[in-house]
């Protein structure tokens, strides 16, 4: 990685991030992210050869139950917050097949 | 009948409860009456609930009436920062998206209070999801310190440090993922325990950075937060990262568990970002336990610069994933602007985010996308093992680990708000343990000039807690901070 | 130019679980709208997932059928795009460490006339991994409903290589894929009800060509027929394509089953990126090799290896094998009534012959399982052992067949009260021969001038006045005498 200042695409990775973001935002985001970017190339120096990543704080292993059916929501739980419902469901403008 | 029951610490108040000297219901009235007069300048809360809490202070006392006392914390207030589910009760996680949104369940750590006979007072402010270290991050209000209203209280869980300082509250929970109990602990004065990851359940905790996250008490004495704990601690079945192992009796270990310790101090806490004030305190904390016969060794934490980047860049990423599911389809906020759903999802997220997650979530897609993912996530994650295995040096030699939480006391509201990467760096002697899944807590070790409260920071091995709890107690006793209040 | 296509097949299959794959909300088909879920289904702030152990068993056995390797430890990661069906907006999966790696099937090639096995060979599998499904959309008007009962229970996603060529293999795959997911009980694998989805990446190349051609991913194949049809078609497109000059395009396309054509749904321009990373809610699985082989030890014998046994032990032709041996609790059945009577041929012309026609015409709507015939492995035994003595003949055998089906009354009883037991009383016999001969001088005419075959019409008549019980060896040699 180079060390000059980071550039992000950050029309790209808002479009992904599913936040519409005005023209000042993306202007005032990039700067700010790249700083943090910039900062963050630090930990591309420190040789991390044979590391093996850490992904959870302790390694336990098999954490799990058996197939054993318990209790459910009731509807009303299920729609209690939804912005629109209809016939026990949850409503959205009609999606093509993406 | 005693004034200013509401500054008494939950020992001190169970004492009182089970004499008669004094009932739930006077607890949590004046309580109540307190957070009513001051609550419009400390602004710790976001939703209280007067009537509910007076009726379970009722019950509790025909318990205690009927000998059925079920915890030391049977009757005690409990404030939870609004973070946490809690069956038809509001979960706003201070964010426009959640506005309007009551929870259908109960988080873990609630239902377990609960059940203990504790009142759950009131959701407390916090920065949005959690992402922040001042509350200036909420979308709904500031909160401020309790010492200095000009202040900030420290975030994320500002407002449960601020109730717990201001006295609006006996006991409150909070979370941290990066700091955020220990260092709003500090900067109000108060107690706050960060437990070893997996101690406490997450279940019912909306998630921020999932590794990172952990659930910890808030209170004004070290033997409150051990009850606390004892109540919250314990493997979860809904829980895959729980522990599973016995928890040990907290209290009972920190009247047994004198020391004297062997302490360590890493040299690279004690750098040039820490002010000369604070640096005082911690020094004569440092003095305090090599006087009473602690030997205290120097250690090193090589890769602590590191943690930083490390940090930002395994928080945001996982932050991004556990926020896609706020996206105005299911229970959140949706846009009225929206014709179709991907507009749905872009639209509503632009309105229902503040502008801290906003950048988080861009920042931690970022991380994760198509060709910097083993740039920036992976090589996060072995950092992170790096870090980690500074810590099980350092362990091998010392019992504990003495810091300062906060390079600073409590700055202006305002004063960082603009730049968000000089607010990251403030938790800088915090996140190291986030990251390792160690314990962590601060306590209060003295007063700058300016009157603002200085935190302790003692960092612990890993489930160590009964060992963490003891070596802050051994200070706290001789050390009685907590009979200092802010004069509001 | 003749060309070749190269197919590789992505088949996700729901596991059969009595629990999602990672909450204990049950899930079953066809239920009310929004009545299976709870935090962890609906996403809810704080929800957390917990595995289902028996979707790891059950990976593990379908990796153990089809020779994968089962690797020491396997992750869950999440896969992360946005779309209303799914709640949490990550699909919680497995990248780069799935359950099983490689593996191979074994299918059957249709033969050159229905009684003749096809061609047997391997199709190479890449991986198997498991994953969470997401709820069901229906769109009415401009809008559309979400329901997310199915959201959340467990899938395997079967990758193979790009090892078919035409339809024909494709539909052999997914042939062999089903029975053997039966056969283990892993699923019901109906395509109908969504327990069985495919996707397929198709290309084409100059025969002889080494290197792949563009490849098409083509989604929606919602039954075998569709499945079939779309294959083909996107065959002959790409073919028809390059033969006129035109460029294949990667692309997603979806086939369109009432239109028969296949459609284009993104390029590879706006191809997904997906952000996977280890999930921190979940610990790794680890499957340790005495776990791995105590499994193996409890596989059942898989239909085509049970077909050769079939051959060897019991001389059983194709067309019967064929029938028997997909089905595991057929075939059980099968060697239940032959460990009984050792009368195998009988047997299982009893079954595919009576028995399976009974059964298909005998349910109140479909056919009726085999577990609630009254007929038993038992009853056939026996039965094969009254014909084989012969104690009644083959054709009063189907009609006690019949009324044990109805009543579930063992053989020897039917016969009994029905007096249904073949005649050996040779003079009565003989008197019946003596009738038929006076009742049919054309026929005995003509068996004299020399045609042997006359006689059939006189042992008939004399079988027809017997009510079917005199036993046919015994009329030939009594005619035989009488006519001499
Ligand atoms: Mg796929
Ligand atoms: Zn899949």
């Amino acid at each position: 990685m180079d060390t000059s200042k980071h550039k992000i695409d950050i029309d790209y990775v808002a479009q992904l991030a599913r936040i519409e973001l005005s023209d000042a935002e993306k202007v005032k985001f990039s700067g700010q992210l790249e700083n943090i970017i910039t900062y963050c190339e630090k930990i591309s120096q420190v040789n991390v050869d044979g590391i093996e990543p850490m992904s959870h704080s302790f390694p336990f292993y098999n954490v799990w139950e058996e197939d054993t059916p318990e209790s459910t929501f009731a509807v009303e739980d299920v729609l209690l917050n939804a912005p629109k419902a209809d016939e026990d469901q949850i409503v959205v403008p009609r999606v093509v097949e993406e | 009948m005693s004034n200013e029951l509401f500054f008494k610490s939950a020992a001190e108040l169970g004492e009182l409860l089970d004499k008669k000297e004094i009932s739930a219901v006077e607890l949590i009235q004046s309580v109540i009456d307190r957070t009513k007069k001051i609550e419009p300048r400390v602004q710790a809360f976001l939703a209280t609930n007067e009537e509910k809490v007076i009726a379970e202070a009722k019950a509790s006392d025909e318990r205690r009436a009927a000998g059925k006392k079920l915890s030391p914390l049977d009757g005690i207030p409990v404030a939870t920062k609004d973070i946490l589910a809690d069956k038809g009760v509001q979960l706003t996680c201070a964010s426009k998206i959640l506005k309007n949104y009551i929870s259908p369940y109960t988080s873990t750590a609630i239902e377990r209070l609960r059940d203990a006979g504790a009142i759950m007072w009131g959701r407390t402010n916090l920065d949005e999801f959690a992402m922040g270290s001042s509350v200036e991050n909420s979308a709904f209000q500031a909160t401020h310190n309790p010492w200095d209203l000009e202040r900030i209280p420290g975030g994320s869980s500002g407002g449960s440090s601020a109730a717990v300082a201001a006295g609006e509250t006996i006991i409150a929970l909070g979370s941290d993922t990066g700091g955020s109990i220990r260092q709003p602990a500090a900067l109000c004065g108060v107690v706050g325990l960060k437990p070893t990851y997996g101690l406490v359940s997450r279940y019912g905790l909306a998630a921020f950075a999932s590794s990172l996250d952990q659930i910890g008490p808030f209170a004004r004495t070290v033997k409150d937060v051990a009850s606390t704990l004892q109540i919250i601690a314990g493997h979860d079945r809904y829980d895959s990262t729980s522990f599973k192992a016995n928890i040990p009796n907290y209290t009972e270990s920190i009247e047994k568990n004198k020391g004297p310790w062997k302490l360590g101090v890493p040299k690279e806490y004690f750098g040039e970002g820490l002010n000369p004030e604070v640096r005082v305190f911690i020094e004569k904390a440092i003095d305090f336990y090599k006087q009473q016969g602690c030997e205290i060794v120097e250690v090193s934490l090589p890769n602590a610069d590191l943690a930083i980047p490390a940090y930002y860049l395994t928080a945001t990423a996982e932050a991004s994933s556990n926020l896609a599911r706020y996206d105005g389809i299911r229970y959140t906020h949706r846009s009225s602007d929206a014709t179709d759903a991907i507009d749905i999802y872009s639209k509503s997220r632009a309105e229902g985010f503040g502008d801290e997650v906003k950048r988080r979530i861009i920042l931690g897609t970022y991380v994760l996308s198509s060709g910097y993912y083993d740039a920036y996530y992976v090589r996060a994650q072995k950092v992170r093992t790096l870090i980690r295995r500074d810590f099980e040096q350092a362990f091998q030699r010392v019992d504990a680990l003495l810091t300062p939480t906060s390079p600073t006391a409590a700055f202006k509201i305002g004063e960082k708000a603009t730049d968000p990467l000089s607010m990251y760096l403030s938790d800088i002697y915090t996140i190291s343990i986030n990251l390792a899944g160690l314990p962590g807590i601060s306590i209060p070790c003295g007063f700058t000039n300016n009157n603002l409260p200085v935190g302790l920071q003692i960092i612990g091995k890993p489930y160590a807690e009964a060992q963490l709890l003891a070596i802050a107690d051994f200070f706290e006793k001789a050390h009685p901070h907590y009979t200092k209040n802010p004069s509001l | 130019m003749e060309y070749e296509a190269v197919i590789g097949l992505e088949v996700h299959v729901q596991l059969g679980t009595k629990t999602k794959l990672f909450t204990r909300v049950p899930y079953a088909y066809g239920a009310e709208p929004n009545t299976l879920t709870n935090s962890v289904v609906l996403g809810l702030p704080g929800a957390l997932p917990v595995m289902n152990l028996q979707a790891i068993r059950d990976s593990i056995r379908v990796g153990l059928i089809f020779n994968c390797q089962i690797p020491e430890i396997c992750k869950w990661d999440r896969k992360h795009y946005f779309y209303p069906d799914m709640p949490k907006n990550y699909q919680i999966s497995q990248y780069d460490k799935p359950i099983c790696q490689g593996g191979e099937v074994e299918i059957e090639l249709p033969g050159s006339a229905r009684n003749i096995m096809g061609k047997h060979r391997m199709v190479k599998l890449t991986r198997i991994h498991l994953e969470e499904d997401v709820g069901k959309l229906t769109h009415i008007g401009n809008e559309s409903l979400v329901d997310y009962n199915r959201a959340g229970t467990p899938l395997i996603e079967i990758v193979t290589e790009p090892d078919m060529h035409n339809a024909d293999e494709v539909f052999a795959f997914l042939k062999s894929l089903r029975m053997h997911l039966l056969y283990a009980g892993i699923s019901d694998c109906d395509m109908e009800k969504g327990q069985m989805r495919c996707d397929a990446n198709i290309s084409v190349r100059p025969k002889g060509e080494r290197k792949l051609g563009t490849k098409v991913e083509l989604k929606n194949l919602n039954s075998i027929s569709g499945v079939c049809n779309g294959v083909s078609f996107e065959i002959k497109r790409q073919i028809e394509s390059l033969e006129s000059g035109q460029r294949i395009l990667q692309e997603t396309r979806r086939w369109d089953a009432e239109g028969g054509i296949t459609i284009s749904m993104r390029s590879k321009e706006m191809a997904h990126d997906y952000r996977y990373f280890p999930d921190p809610d979940l610990m790794p699985v680890k499957i340790s090799k005495e776990w791995r082989e105590s499994i193996r030890a409890e596989q059942p014998e898989l239909p085509f290896i049970k077909q050769e046994r079939f051959f060897q032990q019991y001389d059983l032709p194709y067309s019967v094998t064929s029938v028997i041996c997909p089905d595991k609790e057929l075939s059980d059945y099968f060697e239940e009534a032959v460990s009984l009577y050792n009368q195998p041929k009988m047997i299982a012309n009893f079954i595919v012959n009576e028995l399976l026609r009974e059964l298909s015409v005998a349910g109140t709507n479909g056919s009726l399982p085999l577990a609630e015939s009254k007929v038993k492995p038992h009853h056939l035994a026996s039965l094969a052992k009254l014909v084989d003595q012969s104690v009644i003949s083959s054709q009063i055998a189907k009609e006690v067949f019949n009324e044990i089906f109805k009543t579930g009354q063992n053989p020897e009883k039917i016969v009994e009260d029905k007096d249904l037991k073949q005649n050996t009383d040779t003079s009565a016999i003989e008197k019946l021969c003596a009738d038929a001969i006076n009742n049919n001088p054309k026929a005995v005419a003509e068996f004299k001038s020399g045609k042997d075959n006359a006689i059939n019409a006189i042992k008939g008549q004399v079988m027809k006045a017997s009510q079917g019980k005199a036993n046919p060896k015994i009329i030939d040699e009594i005619l035989r005498k009488l006519l001499a």
